[in-house]
């Protein structure tokens, strides 16, 4: 009698494909839940439907148009990804670029972040249902866009870095825009606070959701502000200044608790310090040349070269094998989404549908950045 | 009041003329289809009118203008998309149970119609005036869950099931809250019956009247019956950044937009039982003893008055959905059984003492 | 009793929250001044793009119907995806055959409007227009021929 209750109340497990269409993995990601009623059991994602071969590609491009190439990957960061690249190739030629080429890569980097974030906080608040957030952090994004549009030429895929230096020079309206911009996003990221952060609903859904150690963390490999929620100190930014950022004064953003809320309040406070960064650096662009002077064709000597980046989701790594040709012989990227959703299952397990969905957007993925 | 907008003369006299012409049993089908054809019109036209509200209320709220291409403002727009969805090809899922999946829409349809009989639009206007109107409506509102489970379980669809399960679960006990709140009121007006309880806040709405047990229902009501049509931010059901479309996935063209139409219907149904029992329904806003202002008020029509209301219980609707985030399955019922349904015990004893003590206006 | 007071105090907070939220939303409903929606199609006379947004490459022609393009193939070589085809032609100049651009063939659809190809051009032949409407109906409209017919390379250019 009893064996036949067990196995008539025992419960199956069925499975969901969750994408690669799905409005809220924000691109080709695939995920095959394994259910048991709400509950996930187990997360599995498939990965390779934006694949474009790009590491493959820059093994026939020259090394100006590998920078291109860097913007398709994490879009929301380009310009960041784009600046490793370029770093990378000066580090093998040796050059030195000029003080102002610093700050402003460092400026308009530090908007890319904001940019990114802004976007990632609409997106965030509308994967929890809240949708009017979405149109509030585009409304900011916006005024971000135009700086981009009016400077670098393009508002998404701004391609501004060129190795030695940046494509043309910035444009006499930069600053006052970009001040602009300043004044009214600290009017506006208050708002954010009211809207989400402190809404009782909000921190219900993302308290002690999707947990992650500072030790699970550092094995999965997780960076960015999704690690520095677990405690994980890897800001590059601090540890391994580039551009202009040993120049500046800025803390690295610290929580403990590792859920989704340390990592949104992570990100809403690097938005903060993304803001006092731009701001000691604006007045600040010191006169001197756009670029320093590169041959038409650059051919980096034999060799290796790694420079890692930290891009608004995390440490955004670029490796060049060179064998002394005008194309580098293997470029390996290392993005950030790839091993920070390795990291999905492990925090998603025995959570329910919905907050997979929160997880998922804290993490903040870009597929196109996973897939390369 | 004001006779002129009594509406029982119209209706009385209908009633007449089609007493002298015709036999007591065709009097009683003429007027049955009479009130049918009235209640469907009603149902077109305040589908065309939600929705365009709707979007054009969240486009405010977005910082956006919304439909603004066809009409001036964007007023026919709705039109244009009931042309569209008219024109679609009804999709059926191959293995879909075939039977259930077309009697879904109609069940719940069904339901918002039984619903919205009971509704008393102004005086006289009223299909049905049943001695337990508020029992009828509260027990018929919730009867479009089952046509949301046969949705989900028709589709043969994974998506559709999870949403209709936890349309079941979740409608099922804010059912409770929604009946509870609105018997707080029932306790000071004694009847159970929509025009008695409209009758009773003449010189006063139970919002005022009823103190601050009144104001706590209130509140209780509108969140519960924001739960009860499946809205954001209880909107788990359809969930589109979970679940893609929930229950109705599966379902396109008309069959679609029926489910669109109950929820904006159902809507409109629990703004207008808040409005009749919280609100004084048609009745116009009195102040004590302010003769000029009351009789100003009364100048204006007991429909305006139903429809301002009961506009206003849906404004707020709205403005939930477009600003909070959505609730999780568990902490939806966390909040039923754990705050509101015992806050709701309290609050009917607090204020049948209120009652018995005669301390209410 | 201290769980009692926390109840409340629970629901006092999330409740103060909840307002707190709409009260952002509710100060946008009524401020209808602020909406930021551009009519696109609309506002196409006042719709001014930033002078170095990246449309398309356009070859300059001035009113002679002549063009600095000297057929160089600078620009097909820094594009990275073979957007860019350079055609010459042989022309006599003086008695002498010299290479000229016959034609300038651009294929937008490959086009990623990196702008790696103005700065390479060392005449200043081409630069970025700030069109942005390219969709057709058709996709070999895209492939587009930047030289006037007819048009010929500017004097002293070289």
């Amino acid at each position: 009698m009893e064996e036949i209750i067990t196995k008539e109340l025992e419960s199956q497990e069925y499975f969901i494909n969750m994408g690669p269409q799905h409005p809220s993995t924000h691109g080709v990601l695939r995920l095959v839940l394994s259910l048991d009623g709400e509950i996930i059991r187990n997360v599995e994602p498939h990965i390779g439907y934006i694949h474009r071969s790009i590491e493959k590609m820059c093994e026939h491009d020259s090394y100006q148009q590998i920078v291109h190439l860097t913007d398709r990957m994490d879009y929301l960061s380009c310009h960041i990804n784009n600046e490793a690249v370029c770093l990378a190739v000066e580090m093998g030629l040796q050059l030195e670029v000029p003080e102002r080429v610093k700050v402003i890569r460092t400026i308009i980097g530090e908007l890319t972040r904001l940019s990114s974030h802004q976007l990632w906080w609409g997106v965030m608040g509308m994967d929890l249902g809240a949708i009017t957030t979405f149109l509030y952090g585009f409304r900011d994004r916006e005024m971000i866009t135009d700086i981009f549009e009016e400077t670098c030429g393009a508002r998404l895929t701004m391609n501004y870095n060129v190795p030695g230096g940046l494509m043309f020079d910035i444009h006499p309206n930069f600053q006052k825009r970009t001040k602009d911009f300043i004044a009214h996003f600290k009017k506006k990221l208050p708002e954010y606070d009211d809207l989400l952060s402190n809404n009782v609903i909000f921190r219900n859904r993302t308290i002690g959701i999707g947990k992650l150690s500072k030790e699970d963390a550092i094995s999965y490999g997780v960076t960015g502000p999704s690690a520095r929620a677990s405690g994980f100190s890897c800001d590059v930014r601090k540890h391994y200044p580039y551009s202009a950022y040993d120049k500046v004064q800025f803390k690295e953003v610290l929580r403990s608790e590792g859920d989704c809320y340390a990592r949104y309040e992570c990100r809403i406070d690097e938005m903060w310090e993304s803001l006092s960064i731009i701001e000691q650096l604006i007045d600040n662009i010191p006169e001197g040349p756009f670029k320093t002077p590169t041959k038409a064709v650059i051919k980096l000597p034999k060799g290796e070269w790694y420079q890692k980046v930290e891009t608004a989701r995390g440490e955004f790594g670029v490796y060049i094998i060179s064998e002394g040709q005008k194309n580098p012989y293997r470029v390996k990227f290392r993005s950030p989404g790839f091993s920070n959703l390795s990291a999905l299952n492990h925090m998603a397990k025995d959570s329910k549908i919905a907050d997979l969905v929160a997880i998922m957007s804290t993490l903040d993925l870009v597929i196109p950045d996973i897939d390369r | 009041m004001n006779a002129l907008y009594d509406f029982s003369y119209l209706t009385g006299s209908i009633h007449e003329w089609l007493s002298e012409r015709v036999s007591p049993h065709a009097v009683t089908i003429v007027e049955m289809i009479l009130v049918g054809i009235s209640f469907m019109l009603l149902f077109a036209i305040l589908g065309i009118v939600l929705v365009y509200a709707e979007r054009k209320v969240s486009a405010f709220f977005q910082q956006r203008l919304g439909p603004m291409r066809v009409g001036k403002w964007g007023t026919a727009q709705t039109i244009a998309d009931v042309i569209k969805l008219l024109l679609k090809e009804p999709l059926m899922n191959k293995e879909a149970d075939k039977f259930l999946f077309n009697l879904a829409p109609f069940v719940i349809m069904i339901a918002a119609f039984m619903a919205i009989a009971a509704l008393p639009f102004a005086k006289g206007l009223q299909a049905l005036d049943f001695d337990i109107g508020i029992l009828y409506v509260a027990a018929v509102s919730s009867l479009g869950v089952i046509g949301i489970l046969l949705a989900g379980w028709s589709s043969n669809n994974k998506y559709s099931l999870i949403g209709a399960m936890r349309s079941g679960a979740q409608i099922l006990s804010y059912e409770l809250s929604v009946a509870l709140s609105l018997l707080t009121i029932v306790v000071l007006t004694g009847s159970l019956q929509l025009s008695v309880i409209v009758e009773s806040q003449a010189d006063g709405w139970w919002i005022f009247k009823g103190h601050i047990p009144a104001f706590i229902a209130f509140i209780i009501f509108l969140i519960a019956s924001t739960a009860e049509t499946n809205r954001g931010p209880f909107d788990i059901a359809e969930a589109e950044s979970e679940l893609t479309a929930g229950f109705h996935t599966e379902y396109s063209g008309l069959k679609f937009a029926f489910f669109f139409l109950a929820e904006f219907a159902n809507m409109f149904i629990v703004s207008a039982i808040g409005a009749t029992v919280f609100l004084g329904g048609w009745m116009p806003l009195h102040i004590g003893s302010w003769e000029g202002f009351n009789a100003v008020m009364d100048f204006i029509p007991p429909i305006f008055w139903f429809f301002g209301k009961v506009s206003f219980l849906i404004f707020m609707m709205m403005w939930f959905r477009w600003t909070f985030p959505r609730l999780r399955i568990d902490q939806l019922l966390t909040l039923e059984w754990k705050y509101l349904l015992p806050i709701n015990l309290v609050n009917i004893v607090v204020m049948a003492f209120l009652g018995l003590m005669g301390w209410h206006f | 009793m201290k769980s009692i007071i926390n109840y409340f105090k629970e629901i006092y907070f999330g409740l103060k929250s909840l307002v707190t939220g709409m009260r952002v939303t509710g100060h946008y409903i009524t401020h209808p001044k602020e909406i930021i929606t551009q009519q696109y199609p609309e506002n196409r006379d006042t719709l001014k793009m930033f002078e170095r947004f990246r449309g398309e490459v356009v070859l300059l022609h001035n009113e002679n119907n002549e063009h600095r393009c000297t057929g160089c193939s600078a620009c097909e070589i820094a594009c990275p995806n073979g957007t860019i085809e350079i055609i010459n032609k042989k022309v006599d100049i003086d008695g002498r055959k010299v290479k000229a651009l016959d034609t300038f063939v651009y294929h937008l659809q490959m086009c990623t409007m990196c702008g790696l190809c103005i700065p390479a051009c060392p005449t200043d032949a081409i630069k970025m227009a700030n069109t942005f409407e390219h969709a057709v109906f058709d996709r070999s409209k895209l492939t587009k021929v930047l030289n006037k017919p007819g048009s010929k390379l500017m004097d002293g250019v070289k």
